[in-house]
């Protein structure tokens, strides 16, 4: 079971490689985005220390969005997914793998750059801290509902946006709890309780949505 | 065997098309009914409320609109189980069917809380937990009449769209907790729907708008859900008997 996940996880990841302008596309995507905000709500650090965790995490699940339909249109396109399908493992499990590769190369970069832009919200210490970890277990959570719309919208025009449409309202708890975290530290409540919610949302996903995405796969290849 | 009812029977579109077709008028008509009883009593007679003025009145629209958008949206998710666990034809059609008077209902749901909420709170909009959730269910129908509208097989869309009805419904209580949690966290206790005891007449009026609206909703979804079977069965013999049936009335 654990070797079919790490070998789609390891045949995704040299995918990735070989097409490294993909995963730096997604984060410069990023990194403009959360660069703007100043530029339209000026540079009042009051003001931008408030909307850093919102605005972060905004231009996170954009980011995210930005690379899903990807995530099995070349696959598609090429007939590598009908193999997938009839391989004698579950199709679940190849999917589990799929989003966990899909998490390493675009959820731990946004988490690994999330500070530096933090920064520039003048974030303190402990908010940088909090929003790098919010990210880093939070951003799996994306990877794993964002594949459901993926597959739901395989190979449809429109897919790009029609992806957006689905699965931006299912994102809304995770953008919650993880701007949460980072606000609630702010304000010396104490983010763990959010970090604990947001972890619950990974997990639930990570568990659920590697199904409910094999069956979407199978109703788009019939 | 034949003269047996057998709820299978309705499964088939072609038995189920002239069904549908003589329920419709009994339901709009109790529809209508429903609708000018609810509307005396709640224009007319319910007295007019000590806080609110005559503005309240508009509950009896509101209320109905907010109870149908999200029941509606749980019978469609049933439709789309039902769908994909016995693979029956006329699930899919179904919800799909209910879809466009479940985002009806939550529009006018949030329509009308706007117009109620600017002589109310002063705001045509507030980020309470229940507004936010309404505009999220609204966008839950939007993704979903638009999945289905994108994909041209319609087995493929009742399955895909079924598929993110059942997504959908799963979510719908962890957006609503979610919500309800970050807006306590965010701006402590904000406005309160001040429940005080209502009046006998205005509840009854509000029941009668919402069965007004319920057999509305029935009655507008056989309508669609007619269209839909002729559409997609326009190949069988039978489309082409009840049109031509139709074409020779009308000579």
């Amino acid at each position: 079971m654990l070797k079919i996940i790490t070998a789609v996880i390891g045949r995704d990841l040299k995918l990735a490689m070989r097409r490294q302008a993909d995963i730096v596309s997604a984060l410069f995507f990023f990194v403009i985005v959360v660069s703007l905000f100043p530029l339209g709500v000026g540079p009042e650090p009051d003001l931008l220390r408030k909307l850093a965790p919102g605005v972060l995490w905004v231009a996170a699940l954009l980011a995210t969005m930005l690379s899903l339909p990807r995530l099995f249109a070349d696959d598609h396109r090429d007939g590598t997914l009908e193999q997938l399908a009839l391989a004698p493992h579950p199709l679940g499990l190849v999917v589990t793998g799929k989003v966990i590769a899909h998490w390493l190369v675009s959820g731990l970069p946004l988490a690994l750059i999330a500070p530096v832009l933090g920064i520039q919200f003048d974030l303190s210490a402990d908010a940088l801290l909090v929003l790098t970890f919010a990210i880093l277990i939070g951003t799996p959570a994306l990877s794993g509902i964002g594949a459901i719309g993926a597959a739901l919208t395989l190979g449809l025009r429109g897919g790009g946006v029609l992806l957006s449409l689905l699965v931006l309202p299912l994102y809304i708890p995770v953008l919650i709890f993880g701007a949460g975290a980072v606000d609630a530290t702010v304000t010396g409540l104490g983010g763990e309780g959010h970090l604990s919610l947001l972890a619950a949302l990974t997990f639930a996903s990570l568990g659920f949505a590697p199904w409910a995405s094999a069956a979407a796969l199978k109703i788009a290849l019939e | 065997m034949k003269d047996r009812f057998n709820l299978y029977r309705f499964a088939s579109p072609a038995t189920f098309y002239p069904f549908a077709g003589t329920l419709i008028p009994y339901f709009v008509a109790v529809s209508v009914v429903f609708g000018l009883a609810g509307l005396w009593l709640g224009m007319l007679v319910a007295p007019t409320d000590f806080q609110q003025g005559e503005g309240y009145r508009i509950i009896f629209i509101h209320v109905p609109a907010s109870w149908m958008s999200m029941f509606i949206y749980l019978v469609m998710a049933g439709w789309a189980a039902i769908g994909l666990a016995f693979n029956t034809r006329l699930s899919g059609m179904m919800a799909q069917a209910l879809a466009p008077t479940g985002a009806l209902m939550a529009f006018l749901s949030l329509l009308t809380g706007a117009l109620w909420g600017k002589p109310m709170w002063g705001a045509w909009w507030v980020w309470d937990a229940r507004l936010t959730s309404e505009l999220i269910l609204l966008f839950l129908y939007i993704g979903y009449m638009a999945l289905t509208a994108a994909i041209d097989d319609p087995r493929r869309a009742d399955k895909a769209g079924g598929l993110l009805l059942l997504v959908g419904v799963v979510n719908i209580p962890i957006i609503y907790f979610s919500v309800k949690w970050w807006n306590t966290l965010h701006q402590g206790s904000s406005v309160n729907l001040a429940k005080s005891s209502m009046a006998t007449t205005m509840l009854w009026g509000m029941l009668l708008m919402a069965m007004c609206f319920w057999m509305y909703s029935i009655a507008v979804a056989l309508m669609r859900v007619r269209t839909i079977m002729l559409e997609r069965e326009r190949h069988t013999d039978w489309v082409k008997a009840e049109l031509l049936g139709k074409a020779g009335e009308e000579k």
